[in-house]
């Protein structure tokens, strides 16, 4: 979800000219589309339902995000950082952590973005930012923060609204088929748990239809930054996140879908980065 | 390596063990009561078993479609209430069992440190036959202002009326009230909310008052939302006549909103004479209700800012904890590491009474008090004599054996309201603990917005499952002892040895233009420089009700300027200077004063 800001439609980067940058000057960022989206969902949702556990908090996993992103852009990257991508980590952190204490929102903000700067390969960051945050949080320190579970409330139809804005949102940027692929293969290896520890199967499904799971299928595990680049090993590291969080699910590991994306991702990540650098090399090699 | 980076790998690393550092429970240990006393004030010693006191609470058992996961759904129904049911001057306790023919107890204190149970020969054990329903908890306040307690008993099931017969024995009068024939009733209190000198009775239903639990229609009957339930049982307003016929004044609540309630306190929170309520409810928003007049309540849970947030809502416990003159009210939620963490609520006014625009502030996290575990009842009292009040809280949901049924009470809690709310999707919970044999909390106050979790360190080590907590002073020592139920455990008795150098002053009251009991009455000590307010309650905590007389701890060598009285009635009564270390009895417009 972190990188949704990362879901933009493609400005014409052959336009040129000064008039053309003057008209830029003034147009709209589509980038600024996710941020302003996810805002309008959450602000109808918390003056409506209060979904938000605590409106200062996720202002201060939000301020946390920016002035994290700001500084280390500036020290390292010596630029000043479009702020949409800090804007939603913050957001994330805001609604997908739990704590009674504001210090969690604080250090989990500040790891997602110090993420991006420190576990990174051949100029790229691995962790999806926002879930390594989470992730970091819950294992950690699982007596002060546990992650969202039912804060729009288990109503069928707020959920089949938000699945099917999220599946037009992914499916506009093409990626539907990651998320598609998880929730089928999370629904067969529901089936397959069910055959395994005899629990009833709608209960092994039940997770599924919470608002947590919606923000990870549609924004999470889309995030363009930190999936492969291939359609089909997209669709194949979804799969082994469903898998991994099978096997984490049969150890009542209730964090399974973060846990699960967090080992995943940045192995598969690191291993087409490797993959195609050693393919490079070789190409270069051959040239020569 | 990129040296240059260094600084950011060092902060990033000390950013990954802050969670660890800043998580890491600090548990006062302290094995020796004189330790105990010298450095905390107190310390609580479980005479249970010399006290002649022997109670195990017995949990119901449901229709055979609920066995799976039975513990869960009949997890509730162990309480304790203290009331001086035969006026001899010393607190007695009332305690429900929940199974199906087992029997309430009476324990009545024989003033020498032991009780004997009373139950059967007052007429008050056989409250849980089959068919019936069986006990939740109990309530007391004088229906027909004749000098005696008399008892609502709340059920899963038919609740009971009872009248005091001079404190010999216990009469029977449900019919004669016009109480529902069967609720799911699990919160109750007695309050004058007309001020009209008669008690009023409110309670409210955990299950669909059309469920008999033991003959289910369907198994859709859990919570249709972890937070968001609103398939719960109803509230009921009942107008006394103070002869023991009541009115069916629930309309006055305003739209019914079929919560899962858990508490009710009623209690003047705004300073207009009227007693307000509050309501903790399960699965959903807690619920505040302000009193206009006497007239109606006007629902202010949202604007108050306490019904914003759903939690899981157990308790509801007033009290002057900052000693401004105001009220805070204590809501007790689930918080287990690695599955859940709601935290508690300590509700603080924002403002100095505030009218119908009081807001409050949840500085649970901000005082020390927000990790409870799987919280039930919690009680404010000054138990160190220190001139503030601490807190006693109680907890664990089911001790059973190996295992634990988290992972699978969150698959399903999360789950679309035709999953959860279906008892039949649940998971068995096989024998599995679920958030079982958890430690007790006992936070001390300091004074500076701070408390201290001390359970370990002055003797309160027991991690049977908590239910019910009351305070009392059982042996009229001037301390409050605590006394603890347990689902399917124990009821344990701890005295409580405190600081002799510190100095109390307690009160006992009686109406007469007032009700009776006196419910409703308003105390503010004022003692150099300081000042606490109490007000006499029935119901407080989780199903339980603390002793009626009110004792405000003074610390060392205090001097007492004033005692400020306001009756439900309005009067006013000031007690200049009054010599700590003394139990005062006040009767309503007698000047005279008996110590």
């Amino acid at each position: 979800m972190s990188q949704s800001a990362q879901l933009t439609i493609p400005v014409n980067e052959a336009a040129s000219g000064e008039g053309v940058k003057q008209a830029r000057r003034f147009r709209y960022d589509p980038r600024y589309t996710p941020p302003l989206f996810i805002t309008l969902i959450l602000a109808t949702g918390h003056w409506s339902f209060g979904i938000l556990e605590s409106l200062e908090k996720t202002l201060l996993s939000i301020g946390v995000a920016i002035l994290t992103e700001t500084v280390l852009s500036r020290i390292y990257l010596n630029k000043w950082p479009h702020l949409a991508s800090a804007y939603i980590s913050g957001i994330s952190v805001g609604i997908l952590l739990r704590s009674p204490f504001f210090w969690p929102f604080a250090v989990c903000a500040a790891l997602t973005i110090m993420s991006k700067y420190v576990v990174r390969y051949r100029g790229q960051h691995l962790f999806n930012p926002s879930n390594f945050g989470i992730s970091a949080l819950l294992f950690l320190s699982p007596g002060a923060v546990a992650h969202l579970s039912v804060q729009w409330g288990n109503h069928i139809w707020p959920m089949l609204v938000i699945w099917i804005l999220g599946s037009v949102i992914v499916y506009r940027v093409k990626r539907f088929h990651i998320s598609a692929t998880y929730v089928a293969f999370f629904f067969i290896f529901a089936w397959l748990r069910t055959l395994i520890t005899g629990d009833p199967f709608v209960a092994e499904i039940a997770p599924i239809t919470g608002p947590m799971y919606q923000l990870f299928v549609f924004f999470m595990i889309t995030d363009p930054k930190t999936n492969v680049r291939s359609k089909k090993g997209q669709i194949v590291v979804a799969i082994l996140v469903a898998l991994v969080e099978m096997l984490l699910r049969l150890g009542e590991v209730i964090h399974a879908p973060f846990y699960a994306l967090f080992l995943v991702g940045p192995i598969a990540l690191f291993l087409e980065l490797w993959w195609n650098a050693r393919k490079a090399g070789r190409l270069q090699a051959a040239v020569a | 390596m990129n040296w240059k980076k260094l600084p950011l790998y060092v902060v990033f690393v000390v950013l990954l063990a802050a969670p660890v550092v800043l998580s890491r429970e600090v548990v006062e240990e302290v094995a020796r009561s004189e330790e105990a006393i010298a450095l905390y004030g107190f310390y609580l010693r479980d005479v249970t078993e010399e006290a002649g006191i022997s109670f195990v609470h017995q949990s119901p058992t449901f229709d055979s479609r609920l066995d799976h996961i039975m513990p869960q759904v009949a997890s509730m129904g162990a309480s304790v209430s203290v009331v001086d049911f035969d006026r001899d001057g010393f607190q007695d306790l009332y305690v429900t069992n929940s199974g199906e023919g087992s029997k309430n107890a009476f324990f009545r204190n024989l003033g020498d440190g032991t009780f004997e149970d009373v139950a059967e020969e007052v007429g008050l054990a056989e409250l849980n036959e089959p068919g019936t329903g069986v006990s939740m908890g109990t309530v007391w306040g004088d229906f027909d202002n004749d000098g005696y307690e008399d008892v609502f008993v709340y059920k899963w099931g038919r609740s009971e009326l009872f009248r005091n017969v001079e404190g010999k024995s216990f009469e029977r009068v449900t019919e004669k009230a016009g109480f529902p024939d069967w609720a799911n009733v699990h919160a109750a209190t007695w309050f004058d909310y007309d001020r009209d000198g008669f008690l009023d009775l409110i309670f409210a239903g955990y299950y669909h008052e059309d469920l008999d639990l033991w003959h289910l229609p369907h198994t859709r009957i859990m919570p249709e939302s972890f937070e968001y339930a609103q398939n719960g049982g109803r509230k009921y307003l009942f107008r006394g006549n103070g002869d023991g016929t009541f009115e069916d004044r629930s309309e006055l609540l305003g739209p019914d909103s079929p919560l899962w309630a858990m508490a009710i306190a009623a209690v003047d929170l705004r300073g207009t004479g009227y007693p307000d309520l509050v309501i903790a409810n399960d699965y959903e928003v807690d619920e505040i209700y302000f009193n206009d007049a006497g007239k109606r309540f006007i629902a202010a849970g949202e604007t108050s800012r306490i019904g914003f947030a759903p939690k899981s809502g157990m308790n509801a416990a007033v009290g002057d904890v900052l000693n401004t003159g105001q009220y805070s009210i204590f809501i007790t939620n689930i918080s287990e590491p690695g599955a859940l963490v709601q935290g508690n609520n300590l509700w603080v006014p924002r403002s100095v009474f505030g009218g119908d625009s009081l807001t409050y502030e949840n500085m649970a996290t901000t005082v020390g008090v927000e990790l409870g575990g799987w919280a039930y009842g919690a009680q404010f009292g000054d138990l160190n004599n220190d001139g503030t009040l601490d807190i006693v809280g109680t907890n664990g949901f089911i001790s059973a054996g190996r295992g634990d049924y988290w992972y699978d009470f969150s698959k399903v809690a999360g789950g679309n309201t035709t999953i959860i709310s279906d008892a039949a999707n649940w998971p068995a919970m096989n024998g599995r603990s679920h958030s079982g044999h958890q430690r007790k909390h006992v936070w001390i106050n300091d004074g500076r917005l701070r408390f201290r979790d001390v359970a370990s360190a002055v003797g309160l080590t027991e991690v049977y499952d908590g239910r019910a907590v009351v305070l009392a002073d059982l042996w009229n020592r001037g301390v409050l002892d605590v006394v603890l139920a347990h689902q399917n455990g124990p009821l344990l008795v701890y005295k409580n040895t405190a600081n002799p150098e510190r100095a109390w002053i307690g009160f006992d009251f009686e109406g007469v233009e007032s009700n009776r009991s006196a419910i409703g009455t308003r105390v503010e000590v004022f003692w150099d420089g300081k000042r606490q307010v109490q007000e006499v309650m029935a119901s407080s905590g989780f199903c339980s009700q603390n002793q009626r007389r009110l004792h405000f701890g003074l610390g060392e060598n205090p001097n007492v300027e004033k005692v400020v009285i306001r009756w439900p009635s309005g009067r006013v009564q000031t007690l200049e200077a009054p010599e700590p270390g003394q139990v005062y009895r006040i009767v309503e417009n007698e000047s005279d004063i008996e110590a």
